[in-house]
């Protein structure tokens, strides 16, 4: 019997009609699988964007000496540096030079704003060693001690509702695939019985022949799964595009924090491989579908 | 013209069954038959038939069919047909022929009784043995019911594609036997550009192509002009000589009169007529 059903199989594109399926079904499927991989790459950036702040910024303190008399910020600042690179488990401590403050404040104050008599408080970068979240405190009481003007900000506080907002976004971005995947699978659905209506005549005769229920599903699988390539692949090249074009034009801005969205080689795979899941699941289910109508014959 | 099929048939069995001689054995040791291919059948089929019910390929005992919840389409049929006989099927419009055909080419199952084909119980068995089971029947439609968007080549290949005789290997019978209905030169044409004659004989094709064990024809003649008929009759009578239990449904007498060996099976208002009770305990024939 399985001898038969693969040569059958090999011989069946003379069974049914060449060609792609009539309708729109590959069309929808493009569409579906357009907003997928745009979903799926909002998520997967999304991803790659939290990661950076967590790992970039999040460990960092910012240190704030703001005593209005230039002399006494000067000691401050000073005696704040060494009690911070004094303290064990920070990485790196760096104070922001006249030329990193003048870029700073330039967008506020414009060029040559140092130059006045504007207090400006001193700054000071405090990097903590990875793993050093709990190490806050003894920062902000060393430098507290040292510097009485000084003011502590951890970037981890106003990161984190940041942090929870990507979060929710990137869970809207995982249900929207999931959402996406039920649509498809529920155009195949449709896609297969109208298929099975239209060819109903031809089925029956097959089936009168003596093909088993498997040698019919597979001529259907076959033209289905080769819609869903067809409606999957254009579908990724669409948002592939659309993706090329919005990171081209992300990384003109220069912004660090939409820079940092820019897709990972990894989400790049992962999105290639969305249409072929595509294709896999339009098999299964056309499968399904059409074995299930085929049992309800005698 | 006997020898033209018999040239096609030494072809086909040529084809299908030389290469791996080990493979028609190992088939043939199988109940309820795998894709039937070609040639090992006839070793196998007979015999085994033969023993399982005494020289009867279809046995029917109190069947009867209602569709839905009306009244009884067929009721209390009990007959036997010979294995290697010739029947004819005949009755008023509407007396059952269909729904009995129906029946003997398994797209129905009884609503009461007993069937029994090639020797085994075909009402209780699985729906998956049933393929295997069809293999070996071969239909003409009344309506044909040709595959609309192949041609006609492919619609007499179908059956041997559905048994999985490679493309190579049914070309020649294809065509002999298209030759032989007279369509050689309209191989490649679709069966809508065929008049309903032609559908007819492309349908009969089909049916026969694969040699059946068991041929069931619904009016089979009734779209061809007498000569044609004739011609589709000794088709029929040349694969009976070789084996083939044929079931015939027509109204035509002189159709039911040209074949001298032919028994008849009379139909009316789903019940069979059977006087003398020869259909349900036929005597033995000589040759059987």
């Amino acid at each position: 019997m399985k001898a038969g059903a693969r040569k059958f199989g090999a011989a069946d594109r003379r069974l049914l009609p060449e060609g792609r399926m009539a309708g729109p079904m590959p069309w929808v499927i493009a569409i579906m699988m357009f907003l997928t991989v745009l979903a799926a790459a909002a998520g997967l950036g999304l991803g790659s964007a939290a990661g950076n702040l967590t790992a970039g910024m999040a460990s960092r303190l910012t240190v704030q000496v703001m005593a209005a008399n230039p002399d006494r910020r000067e000691a401050e600042a000073a005696a704040a540096l060494a009690a911070a690179e004094r303290l064990p488990g920070v990485a790196r401590v760096h104070r922001l030079t006249q030329d990193e403050m003048q870029k700073l404040l330039e967008p506020w104050l414009g060029g040559g704003a140092l130059d006045a008599d504007l207090p400006i408080p001193a700054m000071i970068d405090v990097d903590l060693a990875p793993g050093g979240g709990d190490r806050v405190d003894t920062v902000r009481g060393a430098i507290a001690a040292a510097a009485p003007s000084a003011r502590v900000d951890s970037n981890a506080t106003w990161l984190a509702p940041l942090g929870r907002l990507i979060a929710a976004l990137r869970w809207l971005a995982v249900a929207l695939v999931l959402l996406m995947i039920g649509a498809t699978a529920a155009t195949v659905v449709l896609a297969a019985r109208a298929a099975l209506d239209t060819h109903r005549a031809t089925i029956e005769v097959l089936h009168l022949m003596g093909a088993t229920d498997l040698q019919v599903a597979r001529l259907f699988q076959r033209r289905i799964a080769l819609d869903a390539l067809f409606g999957g692949l254009v579908g990724l090249a669409a948002a592939a595009l659309v993706l090329v074009l919005l990171g081209s034009r992300a990384a003109a801005l220069g912004s660090d924090l939409l820079g940092s969205v820019a897709l990972p080689p990894l989400a790049w795979v992962l999105l290639i491989a969305l249409p072929l899941l595509g294709v896999l699941l339009a098999m299964l289910v056309a499968r399904t579908t059409i074995l299930r109508a085929l049992g309800r014959m005698l | 013209m006997r020898n033209g099929l018999r040239r096609a048939n030494l072809v086909k069995t040529k084809h299908s069954c030389a290469p791996p001689a080990s493979k028609c054995r190992l088939f043939a040791g199988l109940r309820g038959a795998p894709p039937h291919v070609m040639g090992w059948r006839e070793k196998r089929g007979r015999a085994e038939a033969g023993l399982a019910s005494g020289g009867s390929i279809v046995q029917f005992d109190n069947v009867g069919l209602r569709y839905g919840t009306g009244a009884e389409t067929l009721s209390d049929l009990s007959f036997s047909l010979q294995e290697g006989g010739f029947y004819f099927l005949t009755g008023p419009s509407g007396a059952g022929k269909t729904s009995l055909l129906r029946l003997l080419y398994l797209a129905q199952r009884p609503s009461r009784g007993l069937i029994r084909l090639f020797g085994e119980d075909i009402v209780t068995m699985p729906r998956r043995r049933l393929p295997g089971f069809r293999r070996r029947i071969g239909v003409v439609f009344q309506d044909f019911r040709l595959v609309p968007h192949l041609s006609a080549f492919d619609n007499v290949a179908l059956p041997l594609r559905v048994a999985g005789v490679a493309d190579r290997d049914l070309e020649n019978p294809v065509k002999e036997m298209l030759a032989w209905v007279g369509l050689g030169h309209r191989a490649s044409a679709r069966p809508a550009t065929l008049s309903g004659g032609e559908q007819q004989r492309v349908a009969i094709a089909r049916a026969v192509i694969a040699r059946p064990e068991l041929l069931v024809a619904d009016e089979p003649t009734g779209n061809v002009d007498p000569d044609m008929a004739k011609r589709l009759l000794h088709l029929f009578d040349s694969l009976n000589k070789l084996g083939t239990t044929i079931v015939v449904a027509t109204h035509d007498l002189h159709l039911i009169s040209s074949i001298g060996r032919a028994e008849m099976l009379r139909l009316d208002r789903g019940e069979l007529l059977d006087p003398t009770g020869a259909l349900r305990h036929p005597p033995r024939r000589p040759d059987a």
